[in-house]
């Protein structure tokens, strides 16, 4: 086995966790957003 | 996979934001409250119809083809919308948005579940949780983000029409993650170290396969039914009126709710039902669905029990209450698909969940109908604080009894109901063929 064959599955395994990453965060951004300005209505039930 | 179902989800659950496009509409075009309200209504029948009609074609293409066609009708509804306010054709806002974007809304809504439940097999509870989350977070994200919207593009036809526009667009970009990102997993693919004989080893939990055909037919599925549709009545009756009910309830207090306050309690209560359905879902993975059902129907008809004893008498408990029956509200839709996997199988789960969707287009008109025409009523006679609503709390019981008693009754599925494993490669190329 060469070096460059078993440098395939980290380059793989790299390009896997960076797809992860990018969809989570696609999603995540929106749903932090949405979250961010429920907890500041929030506060209005508690300051009224 | 749950970034592409949640990619689905987040979008489509926009559909609980309708209420931001209806003031401006209604000066706009000089509408009625009642006819603002037409878009949603027609979104939230199209999405019962078309998720149980649909859902034997969402299983037979699988998800990504299900997910493009409702990125397709979703965005296409806004952008008719768009077209709609522009030319001051209101009709032309109710086929899109309500006709066309509901059968985006039915068909998102069960598109992922299966592949979830394939993907996950032993956690189906968290992995459907999570996605059905997400319909639940849509309109946390949509809210805001389409006032912020309307109030930089102006609240006339001009402006809502571009604000269409944009949500056309947007949410078609947003969508397309998804379409690319979902896959099936390989026939027999299993997480390491699990067994399905094991898991099956629990009451209720099957390894055979029910078509949808067939589910129809077992009183399982209309057992599963009635407790669906009661559990979403008794929280969506909370959910429609929440902010008038705590104003109501607390106005003859020492310490009144303000507008403001009430507002911050329909939040907590999003926030509430939102929680509830990642959380309890996940939990049924432990517990078992029927335990699960227990609780949301059991604890919940006692939750309203306290709110209907208690009235006016401590307005934290009052919020406590109504947190936990909306918490259970929102993890009996998302522990749901999980519990017909554990009755059916996962062969046609996603279509069998589309047919039982019609509970919830069934609950979304009983229960706003007895909350409302009970305080109005209440209102008439002279009535008011927590009297307005004291009938409805005890309807409320009552059906949570009801369904309480129905998820009792749910047994497992007879054999006859199972596909046959023999048959079953050449019954499932057969429909594979069909589709070409």
């Amino acid at each position: 086995m060469t070096s460059a064959d078993s440098q395939q599955p980290d380059a793989g395994a790299r390009r896997h966790t960076g797809l992860m990453v990018l969809a989570w965060a696609w999603v995540g951004l929106p749903f932090a957003y949405g979250v961010y300005e429920l907890v500041q209505k929030l506060a209005q039930l508690f300051a009224g | 996979m749950p970034p592409a179902a949640l990619s689905v989800h987040l979008a489509i659950g926009q559909a609980y934001a309708w209420s931001v496009f209806k003031p401006p509409l209604e000066s706009s075009l000089g509408l009625s409250g009642t006819q603002s309200a037409l878009p949603f209504q027609l979104g939230i029948v199209m999405l019962g119809l078309s998720a149980a009609f649909g859902g034997t074609l969402v299983e037979r293409n699988g998800p990504r083809w299900s997910m493009f066609v409702s990125m397709v009708c979703f965005s296409s509804g806004f952008l008719l919308s768009a077209l709609g306010v522009a030319t001051r054709q209101y009709w032309l806002v109710v086929l899109g948005y309500g006709f066309v974007g509901g059968i985006g809304l039915g068909i998102g809504y069960i598109s992922p579940v299966s592949t979830l439940i394939k993907w996950f097999p032993d956690r189906p509870g968290m992995a459907t949780g999570i996605a059905i989350m997400g319909f639940g977070g849509g309109a946390l994200i949509a809210s805001p983000w389409s006032a912020q919207m309307l109030s930089a593009f102006g609240t006339d036809t001009g402006g809502i029409a571009r604000t269409f526009l944009v949500h056309g667009v947007v949410y078609a970009v947003f969508m397309t993650m998804g379409v690319l990102l979902v896959r099936v997993p390989a026939e027999g693919w299993r997480p390491a170290g699990w067994e399905p004989g094991r898991a099956a080893s629990r009451a209720l939990v099957t390894t055979a396969d029910v078509s949808a055909r067939n589910a129809i037919r077992t009183p399982q599925f209309y057992f599963l039914w009635i407790v669906l549709c009661f559990n979403v009545t008794a929280g969506i009756g909370i959910l429609e009126k929440a902010a008038p009910m705590i104003t109501d309830f607390f106005a003859e207090t020492a310490t009144p709710v303000a507008v403001s306050a009430a507002a911050g309690f329909v939040a907590l209560l999003s926030l509430a039902n939102m929680t509830g359905r990642f959380v309890w879902s996940s939990t049924s993975d432990l517990i078992g669905r029927k335990n699960m059902y227990r609780v949301y129907l059991g604890v919940g008809a006692l939750l309203y029990l306290v709110i209907a004893l208690t009235g006016n008498a401590s307005r934290p408990l009052f919020i406590v209450c109504a947190l936990g029956i909306l918490s259970f509200y929102g993890g009996g839709f998302a522990t749901v698909p999980a519990y017909l996997k554990d009755l059916f199988g996962s062969y046609q789960v996603g279509a069998i969940h589309g047919r039982l969707l019609t509970a919830w287009s069934t609950a979304g008109v009983l229960g706003p109908l007895i909350v409302n025409a009970i305080a109005d009523t209440q209102k008439a006679a002279g009535r008011t604080g927590p009297a307005l609503y004291t009938t409805s709390l005890y309807i409320m019981i009552g059906l949570l009894a009801v369904g309480f008693l129905a998820n009792e009754l749910i047994r497992p599925v007879s054999e006859r109901y199972h596909e046959r494993p023999a048959a079953e490669p050449e019954t499932r190329a057969a429909e594979r063929g069909q589709t070409r």
